[in-house]
């Protein structure tokens, strides 16, 4: 048995899908787990929660981060599924992309909703003003859109009744991403270090799509001519 | 305006507010961080996974200051743990937590600072020909960053223009400028290019002469931590904290504005002056709130240089704030 068939049996296994599941949720879970002795005796200062966290100095900071870094990974890791199943031929992973792209939105989700709740005060005309006013909130909160649009739209009845109009809708993940990858860069101060290999991830990912765009077009047109 | 006069027979700071022991923080960030490798498989390359050993900082000599009056604690203070732990010090690294990780290794003594330009007496000082420790005052400053987050912290030190009053700048000087350390064997993050090394921050000779403006040798009872600046910094509590320089290795008088390091890196965000004002946003957020220290929300208003209006408001008759940001 060669590397690549323990993987496929792996794969065809009852495990796999579990266990990207957990995967995906371990960072929620694990943030809650500190979150949840910080936020709850914040918010109500009767209740009192049986264990401690620790978020740091400044808990809504952490939050953020890590939330925003998970959707964004998760974002990634869905572009790169397709790429993985045509060079390595393991096609069930197919199967988890959805999955992951929707917990993309849950991060995302939990980014949006402490921005709102703790950096804005639930104020709408503030978090208007600020995305109007502001291109790095402007674009992050475009990508989230869109993340929310994909996240609505990804149910088995949304995918029969949009038909071929849903392959179209859901390639504006790409515009998500770039936006995502750019609202990080932009939210930097100084060090782009860390955005810019994602960024340089995101450009593989993206390539890859150009290459096999421009080939399958090649494809077409020899058939074109030679008819 | 909320500064409370208090009686200096008050209770120490230190008698308050016990230390707090160090946690290693943010372990469980960068296990979150970590965990998706189970579904990346290699993206994690993006997470600087290091290990949490903090800079041991027991050590720290007790210094001894009087509680100057004018500057208790209307605010509560945040603790010594707080203040030691999160701190913008990209010398030692980008992260709030890396100064607390790294500034161990900085030696701070000897320590010589470098007095030049448009003065009477140049030449290269130590710690002690410029600060005069019998006279240290413990003054409690509200200390706001650009990026909205901010802290009330207990220095020790003197006033700025005793400091300079030692070295007899020349009426023609019209700008004081502090350069920190450049040192990348002992400052990691000086090895990255993020900032035009070394840390360059001016004030306007008057604003360094205000009785506000500080030069810091400790904190909270004991001799400065290295990663709040050690040995020596500035504290300009009505300006954003970027202005207030870091380890101290030279002090510049001249005629001409100098060329400041955030301005270098981002002139639209960080201008010479950095005046605490709420009706100055900043390119990415507003300013017009802020988020105290440890708390969630940023619900607590901005004042106008930073609360110290009443002081310094005087300094900047009939400038435009807006433009000179």
């Amino acid at each position: 048995m060669t590397p690549s068939d323990t993987v496929n049996a792996f794969l065809k296994s009852r495990w796999f899908y579990p266990l990207v599941f957990v995967a995906c949720a371990m960072p929620l879970v694990l943030l809650l787990k500190e979150a949840i002795p910080v936020l709850v005796p914040a918010i109500w200062p009767d209740v009192t929660v049986p264990w401690s966290g620790d978020l740091g100095v400044n808990p809504v900071e952490t939050m953020l981060h890590t939330t925003g870094r998970n959707a964004l990974r998760l974002l990634l890791i869905t572009l790169a599924v397709t790429p993985v199943r045509r060079f390595t031929g393991w096609n069930r992973v197919q199967l988890v992309r959805r999955t992951i792209g929707v917990w993309a939105f849950v991060y995302a989700l939990c980014h949006f909703s402490i921005y709102v709740a703790f950096d804005q005060l639930g104020d709408v005309h503030a978090i208007l003003d600020d995305v109007a006013k502001r291109r790095f909130i402007f674009v992050g909160m475009f990508a989230f859109v869109i993340l929310l649009l994909l996240a609505i739209t990804s149910t088995n009845g949304m995918i029969r009744r949009l038909g071929r109009r849903w392959q179209r809708l859901h390639r504006l993940v790409y515009a998500a991403a770039v936006a995502g990858a750019i609202h990080f860069v932009w939210g930097q101060k100084a060090d782009i270090r860390e955005p810019l290999i994602w960024f340089g991830i995101l450009t593989v990912l993206l390539g890859i799509r150009v290459v096999w765009a421009v080939r399958k077009r090649r494809t077409r047109l020899a058939a074109a001519v030679s008819h | 305006m909320i500064i409370k006069i208090r009686k200096s027979s008050d209770a120490r700071y230190s008698e308050v507010a016990p230390e707090a022991t160090y946690a290693s923080r943010r372990e469980f960030m960068r296990s979150i961080a970590g965990t998706a490798a189970g579904v990346a498989a290699g993206l994690v390359v993006a997470d600087r996974l290091m290990p949490g050993a903090f800079a041991a900082q027991a050590g720290l000599a007790p210094l001894s200051a009087t509680k100057n009056a004018k500057y208790t604690a209307a605010d509560k203070l945040n603790t010594f743990d707080q203040i030691t732990t999160y701190n913008n010090y990209y010398e030692f690294g980008t992260d709030k937590d890396d100064p607390a990780r790294y500034a161990g290794r900085l030696t701070v003594k000897p320590w010589s600072v470098k007095v030049d330009g448009m003065v009477k007496k140049p030449a290269s000082y130590g710690v002690e020909d410029l600060v005069d420790f019998k006279a240290l005052e413990e003054r409690v400053y509200r200390h706001r960053c650009v990026e909205r987050w901010s802290m009330v912290i207990p220095w020790i030190g003197v006033s700025l223009s005793q400091v300079i009053n030692k070295v007899e700048p020349l009426p023609s000087a019209k700008f004081v400028e502090f350069t920190t350390l450049e040192r990348p064997s002992e400052m990691l993050g000086q090895k990255v290019p993020v900032l035009q090394w070394p840390y360059v921050e001016a004030l306007r000779m008057d604003e360094a002469m205000h009785p506000l403006a500080m030069m810091v040798v400790g904190l909270y009872g004991k001799v400065l931590p290295n990663q709040n600046g050690a040995p020596l910094r500035v504290h300009i509590p009505w300006k954003y904290g970027f202005k207030s320089g870091k380890s101290i290795v030279r002090l510049r008088f001249t005629d001409k504005q100098p060329a400041t390091t955030w301005n270098i890196s981002a002139s639209n965000e960080y201008g010479f002056y950095a005046n605490v004002n709420p009706t100055v946003p900043h390119p990415r957020w507003s300013q017009a709130r802020e988020l105290r220290l440890p708390g969630l929300f940023m619900n607590t208003p901005t004042q106008l240089f930073n609360g110290y209006a009443d002081e310094v408001a005087s300094l900047y008759t009939g400038m435009d704030l807006k433009k000179n940001y």
